[in-house]
């Protein structure tokens, strides 16, 4: 109480009122403390410390707010004096962004997404999630008949450093190694770093490549998938197809979804400035680039997922059927959680 | 010749003008950021973040390399293990997370923007919220960071293929040059623009000199030479409060309305007419007469 007293002595009351000889400027210093108090509020809210606003303060800012708009909707009327317009103008835009800014913080916005947000997001988006899963699919058996016909082609497919030994006629054995396990949990943290940074970096090209009408989303997807096609197909000469399967599905089924889902988000935001429908073009690619941003932010949560099943579940767990299992059981789990998670209802204002 | 640059400047300035419509149905200036300052903001950011990760990257290696015996490798130790995961989340949240975490506070702005007074807005006057940031914010990987990654690595030798994706990603560089609101593919995508977010200190009142309506009496055909925008140019001298400057308006006004001025009573005269042009005009105003500037 003695330092809110305190701090409204801060501001100087006017000087005498009466002493001013235009009726514009006697309007000004009727008012001008209000403007200094609503101006110290916004302050604090820029510089994020709202703790430094009495309570008084916080309940009298909307008021305060219409009465600085008004006076300034009053000055611009009756006053010449363009420095306090000027100043009228910035405190009113600056109020205005503070009043009608984010109501909601990181963490209440995260709370928000995972309590349904994000799946209401993936559900919007559907029909580009369908197209996407053709087109990832139709790369897979792309990659798969290219190799099947000449196995040339794996060796342009494949940047080198990515095959590893797996290659066209490689020993069994040689490939049955590359799908084992690692003998004890160390370094597997860097490596589930390095996967979740490395893919998360692919998925948001994925997305942001989707500007293009969805055209480069389109290839990055046939050209990841086809590579994945070529893999299988040399796994599967070794009859080792359901070993690499079950290798690829423990972190699969997860980073292929957030492939999926990234790509899809892509394609929305392309499909929509191809064809924005009645909407003018800019305000339909804001609605589609608002939803696919909830998307791609659900993306880089599911490679977190991706990363550590890769780096430590698939290190550790070797037998086919369990892998199996894991994989099966996450890709219900997604499925269930966007196809059943009910969208956060729309709070009143 | 002094005129023109200044009139350019003018006319750049009312391009980049908008108005945004509170629900209170009060029109706001706003001021669309200048491309210039938007590209230093993203340098001054660019910088900070450089620098930054270098720091980061230097303090982190330290406690890596001192506690780094012969011998051993990240796969046996923990802690250099534990270095090296943070060196790559750090890695990967200095790229992403940077500009979203700063645009996502109060001010809507990072650090360089507001060096340089710009701060992110929602086009359509609502509120800016937290996906429109993440959505502009996604879209920088194409616009800045691939372009970056590009020229540093050296993607040009490529051939045929690196000059088609120098072509396509110049697109997204100069995407801001080819609309009026200065939009990066970003800004479109989020339903975002960069706008100026000017602060005003307030200034005093300009009446309250002591009234000298008897010293210095003017007639109507005295005060309706001028009109608004002589008004504002003269609160501004006055405001500035140079000697010199003083000197050269008193003589123009006394040479336009006739008067002869002594010496050392420029402020005290300027002062008088101010108050009473201004007077003057606002009464006109109450009224519905407004005077734009002399001409009219």
């Amino acid at each position: 109480m003695v330092l809110a007293l305190f701090r409204k002595a801060e501001i100087e009351p006017p000087a005498d009122i009466e002493a001013a000889s235009l009726r514009s400027d006697r309007f000004r210093l009727e008012r001008e403390v209000e403007w200094q108090r609503l101006d110290r509020i916004v302050t604090a809210l820029e510089k994020n410390a709202p703790r430094r606003i009495s309570d008084e303060d916080l309940l009298e800012l909307p008021v305060l707010y219409r009465k600085t708009a008004s006076s300034l909707a009053v000055a611009r009327e009756t006053s010449l004096d363009a420095a306090t317009l000027a100043y009228l103008e910035s405190l009113v835009r600056r109020a205005w962004f503070q009043v009608y800014g984010p109501r909601i913080g990181l963490f209440g916005w995260l709370r928000r997404f995972l309590g349904g947000g994000w799946s209401a997001a993936v559900r919007a988006i559907w029909l580009d999630i369908c197209i996407a899963f053709a087109v990832m699919v139709a790369g897979t058996i792309v990659g798969w008949l290219l190799v099947d016909q000449d196995e040339r082609w794996y060796y342009s497919l494949v940047p080198g450093g990515m095959a590893g030994g797996r290659a066209p006629g490689a020993d069994p054995a040689a490939l049955q190694e590359t799908l084992g396990t690692a003998e004890n949990s160390d370094g597997l943290g860097v490596f589930a770093a390095y996967l979740f940074s490395n893919n998360t970096g692919v998925c948001i090209m994925a997305f942001a490549l989707g500007f293009a009408f969805g055209v480069p989303t389109l290839l990055l997807l046939v050209y990841n998938l086809a590579l994945l096609g070529a893999m299988f197909w040399v796994f599967q000469e070794a009859s080792l197809g359901l070993d690499f399967a079950a290798w690829l599905s423990v972190h699969g089924t997860t980073e292929l979804g957030a492939i999926l889902l990234s790509g899809a988000a892509g394609l929305h935001v392309g499909r929509t400035m191809a064809f924005p429908g009645d909407r003018s073009i800019l305000a339909a690619m804001q609605t589609a680039g608002v939803r696919a941003a909830q998307v791609m932010v659900g993306c880089t949560i599911m490679l977190i997922v991706a990363g550590l099943l890769e780096g430590y579940v698939r290190q550790l767990v070797g037998d086919t059927p369990s892998r199996l299992a894991i994989g099966g059981t996450m890709l219900a789990l997604w499925i269930v959680y966007f196809a059943a998670m009910p969208a956060p209802k729309e709070r009143e204002t | 010749m002094t005129a023109s640059p200044r009139a350019a400047m003018q006319a750049n300035l009312s391009k980049r003008a908008r108005t945004l419509v509170t629900p209170e149905g009060l029109s706001l200036p706003l001021t669309v950021g200048g491309k210039g300052a938007r590209a230093s903001a993203l340098i001054l950011d660019l910088v900070i973040l450089m620098t930054g990760t270098i720091v980061v990257l230097v303090i982190l290696s330290a406690i890596g390399f001192g506690l780094f015996d012969m011998g051993s490798s990240p796969d046996t130790n923990p802690v250099l293990q534990g270095v090296l995961v943070m060196v790559i989340l750090f890695m990967f949240l200095a790229r992403y997370g940077y500009f979203l975490w700063f645009e996502l506070g109060p001010r809507a702005a990072t650090p360089g923007k507001r060096l340089v007074g710009l701060r992110v807005a929602a086009r359509d006057g609502g509120r800016l919220s937290a996906e429109m940031v993440i959505a502009r914010n996604l879209m920088r990987d194409v616009e800045v960071f691939l372009p970056l990654f590009f020229l540093l690595g050296g993607g040009q030798e490529a051939g045929v293929a690196g000059w088609a994706a120098f072509v396509w990603l110049a697109v997204f560089v100069l995407f801001p040059f080819f609309n009026k609101d200065a939009l990066r593919a970003g800004d479109i995508v989020a339903g975002t623009w960069v706008v100026e977010a000017s602060r005003a200190k307030l200034k005093e009142a300009m009446s309250l000199a002591p009234d000298r309506q008897d010293t210095y009496r003017f007639g109507e055909a005295e005060l309706s030479v001028y009109g608004e925008h002589e008004l504002q140019v003269l609160e501004k001298v006055l405001r500035d409060d140079r000697p010199g400057a003083l000197r050269e308006v008193a003589e123009a006004i006394t040479g336009k309305i006739g008067w002869q001025l002594g010496t050392g009573d420029e402020r005290e005269f300027l002062e008088a007419f101010y108050a009473a042009l201004r007077g003057h005009l606002e009464g006109n105003m109450r009224f519905g007469k407004r005077k734009k500037d002399k001409f009219s």
